[in-house]
């Protein structure tokens, strides 16, 4: 049953079987284990970022298609939740709507940039995503009528999904059971879901192909796979998961705006989260996305601390200052491409 | 014997391939009168012609770095922009340390400074690149995929080096006080700082040319371009000469970036991530690898963007992903393709 649920593709490390439990009973608990706001936000957030890295890893890991234009259809989903809801009023039929909407918006976005693109060479493909999807973002900003600009988009979501909303009056295990926990479920199954059907894809034949495309495509050609097609349809299918990973954020957070949902920075963030968790395999996506939000929130902590003691020497210290958390996790990313391409989960699977 | 010698014969091109092979170099021309046209006003349109060029130059010098170290190694840096920025902080260090002369009315005192800030620049970059290549690039030849990755990789460290050497916060920073105002040509006003980036950029396309067409340093990078294997079998060590390209392509994107901070006044870690994007258009537009086909990209976004940013101020970065379409749907490989004989 299990292993029916993960197609087949089991983690093949006791190791990493144990940390991906942990994960999945860590997340599934998570409003029980670690109660508070701030550390329910992470868990969501992980949770959404995992479907968005797996995606992404469809694209990089499985198919080699270097692409930058990942937060946009990450965008494209939260704003065409967001749209829906800011004008159709809070109603599980303006979710599904503009949750629909996004992901077609967003496969007819990516058929678009592969049908010009995706002939050429890799890094031309690279270029000219970045492009686009800086166009794009520039244009979010500037169309303030639609989607509000720089400011973004704030909005009412169905009473029931709200913390205004009682579940039972008294707290269950100490944690009120209020709508921003069926939110957090919600987010929680939608992204589990999601997860598994990226998994029966890659370990379909049709993502049997796409690894061979990646290997070598000149031969995956020649035995009578067309790679274009192929990797058109593995760009496709990214972005509507994208797309729909962006819905559950637009929901989680009721707010949309360029910075939480189309900066560079989070494709950056996206990149470094697949590079570091494993390249080329499912479960890479899951541990690079939790590494990488954990280490957000609290390798800072652990900087400022050596920050302290380190006070006195000039440059040293800034190095280790809090804010500089992204310069390690860069140095890693360098490191992991050198010396273990595979990422984590090729480390705990030894090979 | 002598009157039997077989004179080879060349077949004159018909006319529709001369015009062919030279339409690059009308579109800028072209988009030009296009320009005026929609624009209707000579005076607005002289000053906005100005800004285009300018910013066309200075993408120019960023972008032609780029695109030799691609046509010689087929590496493509995406941690260019990192250079820019550097070379813009290193540069603002240097007019800091000199607000003397800065504020001087002199020109001499002030020309001094801003060749000083130049140079330094370009000195920091230049080493930066070699370590830069050695550290991350060398290891990755011929891999694209992790090409990209790892020199993302770089930009990110670099751009992270920057906020712990000069703090997290943005320099502002005014333009040496000669490079102040503007000139009144036929009732447009154009600013003397752009006419200096289009002074810069001009010189700098002749000398690239000069040196890519008549030195020997020239000859061998041209030769690498079209065959790398080739010219390593002749005996010439292409690796060091790449070194050397790569070294001068980060100089000049630091001479870009310390450019274009002068142009804003204002410079950031992320800056020159973000000129990158129109740098990417350009290489794309002009063709990867050919530093004509960059000047003429370059002038093309840098004159569109100024168009539309005057027409449709919400279109401008747009207009020039449309233009990328569209020579992209005439020229899928840009305006002058390199090519490589592999």
């Amino acid at each position: 049953m299990i292993v029916k649920l993960l197609s087949g593709d089991r983690p093949r490390s006791k190791m990493l079987s144990a940390v991906l439990l942990l994960i999945l009973f860590g997340l599934l608990f998570a409003p029980f284990l670690f109660p508070g706001t701030r550390s329910l936000d992470t868990a969501a957030r992980i949770c959404i970022f995992i479907v968005l890295v797996a995606s992404y890893d469809l694209l990089l890991g499985y198919t080699g298609v270097v692409s930058f234009a990942h937060t946009m259809f990450f965008g494209i989903g939260a704003y065409g939740t967001a749209i829906a809801l800011v004008n159709m009023g809070a109603s599980y039929s303006a979710i599904a709507l503009g949750t629909v909407c996004g992901a077609l918006v967003a496969g007819a976005f990516a058929f678009v940039i592969t049908l010009f693109s995706l002939r050429v060479k890799a890094i031309f493909f690279a270029m000219m995503t970045l492009a686009v999807a800086s166009a794009f973002l520039v244009l979010v900003s500037q169309l303030s009528g639609f989607t509000g600009g720089e400011d973004g988009l704030s909005y009412r979501i169905p009473r029931e999904m709200t913390p205004a909303f009682k579940l039972v009056k008294e707290k269950v295990l100490g944690v009120r059971l209020n709508g921003k926990l069926i939110t957090y479920y919600v987010v929680f199954f939608s992204s589990l879901c999601l997860f598994l059907v990226l998994l029966r894809m890659v370990n379909s034949p049709f993502g049997r192909v796409l690894q061979a495309i990646r290997e070598n495509a000149f031969r995956a050609e020649a035995i009578g796979y067309k790679v274009v097609r192929y990797r058109s349809v593995a760009t496709i299918l990214s972005a509507v998961m994208a797309a729909l990973a962006g819905s559950l954020m637009a929901l989680w957070l009721r707010y949309t705006g360029p910075a939480t949902t189309l900066s560079m920075d989070i494709m950056v963030d996206i990149l470094l989260m697949v590079v570091i968790g494993g390249m080329g395999s499912m479960y890479g996506a899951v541990i690079g996305a939790v590494l990488f939000l954990l280490t957000q929130s609290y390798l800072q902590n652990l900087l400022g601390l050596l920050q302290e003691s380190l006070g006195s020497l000039p440059i040293v210290s800034e190095v280790v200052s809090p804010e500089r958390w992204l310069l390690w996790l860069g140095m890693l990313f360098i490191c992991s491409i050198y010396w273990f391409p595979k990422g984590i989960v090729g480390r705990l699977r030894g090979t | 014997m002598s009157d039997s010698l077989i004179k080879p014969r060349i077949e004159r091109p018909s006319f529709s391939q001369m015009i062919e092979a030279k339409a690059p170099l009308l579109l800028v021309p072209v988009l030009m009168v296009i320009g005026l046209f929609a624009i209707g006003s000579g005076s607005t349109w002289l000053t906005l012609t100005a800004a285009g060029l300018a910013m066309g130059m200075m993408i120019f010098i960023m972008a032609s770095g780029l695109t030799v170290i691609f046509g010689l190694m087929d590496v493509i840096n995406f941690g260019h922009g990192a250079f820019i920025s550097l070379g813009a902080f290193a540069g603002f260090t240097i007019l800091g340390l000199l607000g003397g002369w800065i504020e001087s009315p002199s020109i001499a005192l002030n020309l001094g400074a801003v060749l000083l800030a130049v140079a330094f620049a370009m000195l920091v970059t230049g080493l930066a690149g070699y370590g830069f290549e050695r550290l991350i690039v060398k290891p990755v030849y011929g891999q694209h995929l992790k090409q990209i990755l790892v020199t993302m990789g770089g930009l990110v460290v670099t751009q992270q080096l920057i906020y712990v050497i000069w703090g997290p916060d943005e320099i502002v920073l005014a333009r040496p006080a000669a490079f102040q105002g503007s000139f009144v040509v036929l009732g447009a006003a154009i600013e003397k700082y752009r006419v200096l980036a289009i002074v810069i950029g001009l010189a700098l396309f002749v000398a690239m040319r000069l040196v890519l067409n008549r030195t020997r340093i020239g000859l061998l990078v041209r030769a690498g371009v079209q065959n790398g294997e080739m010219v390593e079998a002749l005996g010439y060590p292409i690796e060091k000469l790449f070194l050397a390209v790569f070294m001068v392509g980060c100089a000049l994107a630091g001479l870009g970036g310390v450019m274009w901070g002068m142009y804003q006044e204002t410079i950031t870690a992320h800056m020159g991530a973000e000129v990158m994007i129109s740098v990417f258009i350009v290489v794309i537009i002009g063709g990867l690898g050919s530093i004509e086909g960059c000047f003429i990209g370059a002038m093309l976004v840098g004159l569109l963007t100024n168009y539309t940013g005057f027409l449709i101020p919400k279109l401008a970065l747009v207009s020039t992903i449309l233009l990328m379409g569209a020579v992209l749907m005439w020229r899928p490989q840009g305006l002058y393709p390199v090519v490589k004989a592999h």
